[in-house]
């Protein structure tokens, strides 16, 4: 077991706090420098030798906020932590992927998805979006049908893009109702 | 073919960039690779995702728990009953539902079948790739079986949405047992079969030993996992090492590699498949009797013979079946180890019907990031024995 008490000692300065859900640790960073700084530590730590970044993901916390979290695991200790960071939609980040390369391609992919910028990234390009795509299609604010739609065109014998045009709007059913309390 | 030598005189040329795919029967699928070569000789490999980008992840937050579900069976739609599973056992963890015994077994048992279903097609494909046919045929008619038990429990061959939150969504049919331990016994000699025609010979061995070589450092660095991570001689499964459901009591091994080779992985894929009917052959022992799903009725949708009879069941059934359940404010990640390595899910709810974000942590992506630096300095015929033994599925990848 990861001894939180040990982790709050060694990195203080960095973390903000740390909470304990369904098996898994979870490490907030005060800033996106104290990210890379705690990422650095985790995986050269004889301590903790967390070997593996497995993934890293971004949620849209509305009102122009990020989280970027990273799943970080050591095959030594069987151990996992996930490691975020929270920040502005104006902010950037630094790239992980020296310290662990298989961020590389996800980078690409929060950039892709959520328009998150990763400093020093080798190669920061769009990964799962069309080549010309615009917007950021996971961000809360993107609508699920999209804005373009594409269709071969016989007589300029391409494809061709349009706005969308739906005959019938997605139905957006709110179930949250006024009598019941969630939680 | 191992890696070979740069000609002095030849430096200075300029190196040719191709264009492999998007269209290619041994890309697996839909996979653009920007390959610039020296010669013969892959000096750099960049694959172009993305082609069967469906946004899954978008989708999901516009659908209710329930609804969510069947997009699982879509993205590695080679092992179908593991994505269920995994999203099936994040969304227990969230609402804190206990799994019945007999749900856990049959859950176990579809977990492994779909193991197997996965491996043959791994193994025979890649097999087809590089020059060999009869396994595939011979591998695609015992896949025909598996996906006929699929059929016989949810009527779908494929997608089946059997595993759902709770439990599973009906008990198996009488006579399944019989008939899975009839295949489980006939599929050993079917295995053999396979490594007849593959473990020995003299053409395959010269495709796959030596090739797309991947050191431990670089399997960790890579974030590989699976059996891309076993075959570089790490013993990591999350079945024993993180183990789940009922995987701590049954006795089975997890097979390493010593070399990090393709010929390695491959030898992995086989025996897995074995380590599989073993554990088959365990849950057909041991499989007991009692409910298989959860009897919370405010999650759990009733049974059709109760809704004739009960007015609160036909409420229940309604608004499962139109709203769905809210779920609390939590989030989770919860890994299984699928087929192709840890597939994982992370959900957050936030108190409504509907995930706030679902992040799917598909295990083909980072493998297929690691095509580069397995590629490297080799021949370009062997970049397609290399997507074969990492074992791509492009609705994973691209999600």
């Amino acid at each position: 077991m990861l001894n939180v008490y040990f982790i709050k000692q060694c990195l203080s300065k960095y973390i903000l706090n740390i909470t304990f859900k369904q098996g898994l640790l979870y490490i907030t960073v005060k800033s996106g420098t104290a990210f890379v700084i705690v990422a650095n530590f985790f995986k050269n730590s004889n301590f903790f030798q967390f070997n593996q970044l497995l993934d890293l993901w971004s949620v849209d916390l509305k009102q122009g906020t990020f989280q970027i979290n990273a799943l970080l695991t050591s095959t030594f200790f069987n151990e996992r932590i996930i490691l975020r960071v929270q920040i502005k939609s104006n902010e950037s980040l630094q790239t992980l992927s020296n310290i662990y390369p298989s961020s590389d391609w996800l980078e690409r992919e929060v950039y892709d998805m959520f328009g998150i910028i990763f400093q020093k990234h080798p190669d920061l390009r769009r990964i799962l979006t069309d080549y010309g795509f615009e917007g950021y299609p996971l961000r809360k604010e993107f609508p699920l049908s999209g804005y373009l739609e594409v269709r071969f065109d016989d007589e300029v014998n391409r494809v061709v893009f349009e706005p969308i045009e739906l005959t019938q709007e997605y139905r957006n059913f709110i179930f949250v109702s006024p009598w019941e309390r969630v939680n | 073919m191992g890696k070979s030598e740069l000609n002095e005189e030849f430096i200075g040329v300029k190196n040719f960039t191709m264009n492999f795919g998007p269209q290619h029967p041994a890309a697996h699928g839909v996979l653009r690779l920007v390959l610039e070569l020296n010669g013969e000789v892959v000096e750099r490999a960049d694959p172009h995702i993305g082609l069967l980008h469906r946004g899954t992840e978008k989708l999901i937050e516009y659908k209710n728990y329930m609804q969510a579900l069947p997009y699982f069976d879509r993205l590695d739609y080679v092992s179908m009953m593991a994505q269920e599973h995994c999203y099936s056992k994040a969304v227990e963890e969230l609402c804190g539902l206990v799994v019945p015994t007999r749900a856990q077994y049959i859950r176990v048992l579809f977990s492994e079948i779909t193991r197997i279903l996965n491996h043959l097609l791994a193994v025979t494909t890649h097999a087809l790739d590089v020059g060999a046919l009869t396994p595939f045929l011979w591998g695609f008619e015992e896949r025909e079986k598996l996906m006929e038990m699929y059929e016989r429990v949810s009527g779908a061959r494929m997608h089946a949405a059997y595993i759902r939150p709770g439990g599973v969504a009906q008990d198996l049919p009488i006579g399944f047992l019989e008939d899975v331990y009839t295949f489980a016994r006939s599929f050993s000699k079917r295995i053999l079969e396979i490594e007849e025609l593959l473990s020995v010979n003299r053409i395959w061995k010269q495709r796959l030993v030596d090739v797309g070589m991947v050191k431990a450092e670089d399997a960790y660095n890579y974030g590989f996992t699976g059996v891309m991570l076993r075959g570089s001689g790490i013993n990591w499964d999350l079945r024993k090492n993180r183990p789940y459901e009922i995987y701590s009591k049954i006795p089975f091994d997890v097979p390493v590699g010593t070399h990090g080779d393709c010929y390695d992985r491959f030898l992995i894929r086989v025996e897995e498949m074995r380590q599989s009917i073993k554990i088959i052959k365990y849950v057909l022992d041991n499989m007991p009797q009692g409910i298989i799903k959860c009897d919370d009725k405010k999650i759990i949708p009733p049974a059709r013979a109760n809704m004739k009879h009960s007015m609160e069941a036909l409420i229940h059934h309604f608004k499962l079946y139109s709203e769905g359940f809210a779920v609390k404010t939590d989030e989770v990640y919860y890994a299984i180890e699928a087929p192709k390595g840890e597939f994982g899910v992370f959900v957050l709810s936030d108190g409504t019907n509907r995930p706030s974000r679902c992040r799917i942590k598909a295990p083909g992506f980072l493998h297929l990031q690691g095509l580069d630096f397995m590629a490297r300095g080799h021949l370009i015929a062997d970049v397609v024995t290399i997507i074969g033994t990492q074992d791509i599925v492009f609705g994973e990848v691209d999600r």
